[in-house]
């Protein structure tokens, strides 16, 4: 193996005072405490959640205020720690939205079994259940930690919808094409 | 020595220590300020008290600021609960803080903080006690501090402790030696007065009509082997060898909590503080600035002790600054930076000084 010998220069004395060195450190020190903190004071400021981020499962509603869950029940059958119950309901006849016909009586998500796969809003076909931007959560009893229907469209929200499924299936039933 | 004399003496003595107490309470905070600034936080901004705090604008202002902080780190070391170990030896284990706090808080009766011009032009300086041998007294009882940490770090009877009371001591013996040579250039250029106030007097002149004639203009070698001495003396990075947390834990008060704990914590800083002054008396002209005489008068000497306490602000800042620029020097490089480069220097500064001002003398 060929040996290479690298010639190492001598320090020059202003090296050997070792003072330009700190004068320079000196120099980049200052540099960093004339810029502004780079840290994000947490409680006060929240971080930007990325899109496709997994926080906890949520119910949505669509910008009508449509209840979006038809009760399928699939996200149950999906969900791996069996975390969702849903308890199927029927939706009143005369009720705006009569023609979806089902909506869940009671939905339960319990927190302390999710393990925040995404699997529930993988498979919807409602675009209902969305795992929105909550990424921190505590209760102080079990009980608190299973959301209730009523709990899950509080934190779900509304988000934008780029369907209006039953809506195009009621204009469709309209004009005499119940099978769209 | 009458009644009057007696109480003004006594609220001059408490005034004094409780602002280089103040003083060492805030110099706490803006270390942590300063350490947040450099690594890119915030800095100590929660802490509040209730009415001050809740103020419209200045509130948020002083709590973001941190102003209330060493009154809450204060009250801690009051009240915290106050581990006692039982391998301890007991007497010096308490008497260690003291012997650490006392000699820090003595210093500062000999340092003068600004100067007084009665109606009559005549000058005096704001002091405790004038000593003539100011500068001979800070040494002497400064040094004496070493011997809290040395108890301190011997009582505790346990191992982290005692190397870091080890180190102390010789690195204080090793860098006391510069610290005095460095200085004796300086008394004999000011004709071999030892007194503080004098010395600040000599340097309120021009130097060549431009610069001001502060020490550290004319003898430049002298004011660094004594900067580096007294960051040495002090137990500040890069030489806080007594107490290096990364090999001994936290040095020689490992084994302290609590108030004992305090004490040393605000003996440490009221060192740098003094140690500050002293620096800025001997090499930066004290209170005295170039083209500037102050006028006669209480407020006068309110100018000058604030010029005064801005420059020691200066200094101790860069003492933090220094902190946390450089990383903790090797122990054995420690030793050889002080008896192989500092010592040498500083005889060779002596010499050169000493020859320079015959030479001055004589033509």
């Amino acid at each position: 193996m060929a040996i290479k010998v690298i010639e190492r220069k001598p320090l020059s004395l202003a090296e050997r005072t070792y003072i330009p060195q700190i004068v320079n450190g000196l120099g980049i020190t200052m540099k960093n405490m004339l810029k502004p903190a780079v840290t994000l004071e947490y409680p006060d400021e929240r971080p930007d959640i990325p899109t496709g981020y997994r926080g906890v499962p949520t119910l949505v509603k669509d910008p009508n205020g449509r209840e979006k869950c038809v009760s399928c029940q699939l996200c149950e059958f999906v969900c791996p720690p069996k975390a969702i119950r849903i308890t199927p309901g029927a939706i009143e006849e005369e009720a705006d939205n009569a023609h979806v016909e089902k909506a869940p009586e009671e939905f339960e998500i319990n927190m302390l079994r999710c393990i925040y796969c995404g699997y529930c809003q993988e498979v919807c076909p409602e675009e209902a259940i969305f795992l929105q931007d909550i990424f921190s959560l505590n209760g102080m009893s079990r009980e608190e930690l299973i959301f209730k229907k009523k709990k899950l469209y509080e934190i779900g929200g509304t988000l934008p919808d780029n369907h209006y499924k039953w809506d195009k299936k009621r204009e469709a039933e309209l004009a005499g094409n119940p099978h769209h | 020595m009458d009644l009057t004399h007696l109480i003004w003496l006594v609220t001059k003595a408490v005034l004094m220590i409780s602002v280089v107490m103040g003083g060492a309470a805030y110099a706490v905070l803006m270390e942590r300020k300063v350490a947040a600034a450099i690594q890119g936080r915030p800095g100590p901004n929660r802490t509040q008290i209730p009415i001050f705090g809740s103020l419209p604008v200045i509130g948020p202002f002083l709590t973001r600021i941190g102003i209330f902080q060493p009154m809450a780190d204060g009250l801690k070391f009051l009240f915290k609960e106050d581990p006692f170990p039982k391998h301890v030896n007991a007497f010096y284990y308490v008497l260690a803080p003291l012997v650490a706090f006392i000699p820090a808080m003595t210093t500062m009766t000999v340092m003068p903080f600004g100067v007084y011009t009665g109606e009559d032009g005549i000058q005096n300086p704001m002091v405790l006690a004038n000593l003539d041998i100011g500068i001979l007294f800070i040494f002497a009882v400064s040094s004496l501090g070493v011997y809290g940490i040395i108890l301190g770090g011997w009582s505790a009877n346990s191992k982290y402790p005692f190397l870091g009371g080890i180190r102390a001591s010789a690195q204080m013996i090793s860098y006391e030696l510069a610290l005095g040579l460095s200085l004796l250039p300086v008394f004999m250029w000011f004709g071999g007065t030892l007194n503080l106030y004098d010395i600040v007097l000599g340097q309120e002149d021009l130097l060549f009509g431009f610069i001001p004639s502060w020490t550290v203009f004319y003898q430049p070698l002298s004011a660094l082997i004594f900067l580096v001495a007294l960051f040495a003396e002090t137990n500040r990075l890069p030489f806080d060898m007594p107490e290096s947390e990364t090999d001994l834990v936290a040095g020689y008060n490992t084994e302290y909590g609590a108030f004992k704990f305090g004490l040393f914590f605000v003996g440490e800083y009221a060192h740098i503080i003094i140690g500050s002054g002293v620096f800025v008396l001997l090499f930066l002209g004290g209170w005295s600035i170039p083209y500037v005489t102050y006028p006669a008068g209480y407020v006068g000497g309110a100018l000058s002790v604030l010029v005064f306490a801005f420059k020691v602000f200066l200094l101790v800042f860069f003492f933090m600054w220094i902190r946390w620029t450089l990383p903790r020097f090797r122990y054995d490089q420690v030793m050889d930076l002080g008896w192989r480069k500092l010592l040498p220097l500083a005889i060779a500064n002596l010499v050169f000084y000493a020859v320079v001002i015959a030479l001055i003398e004589q033509f």
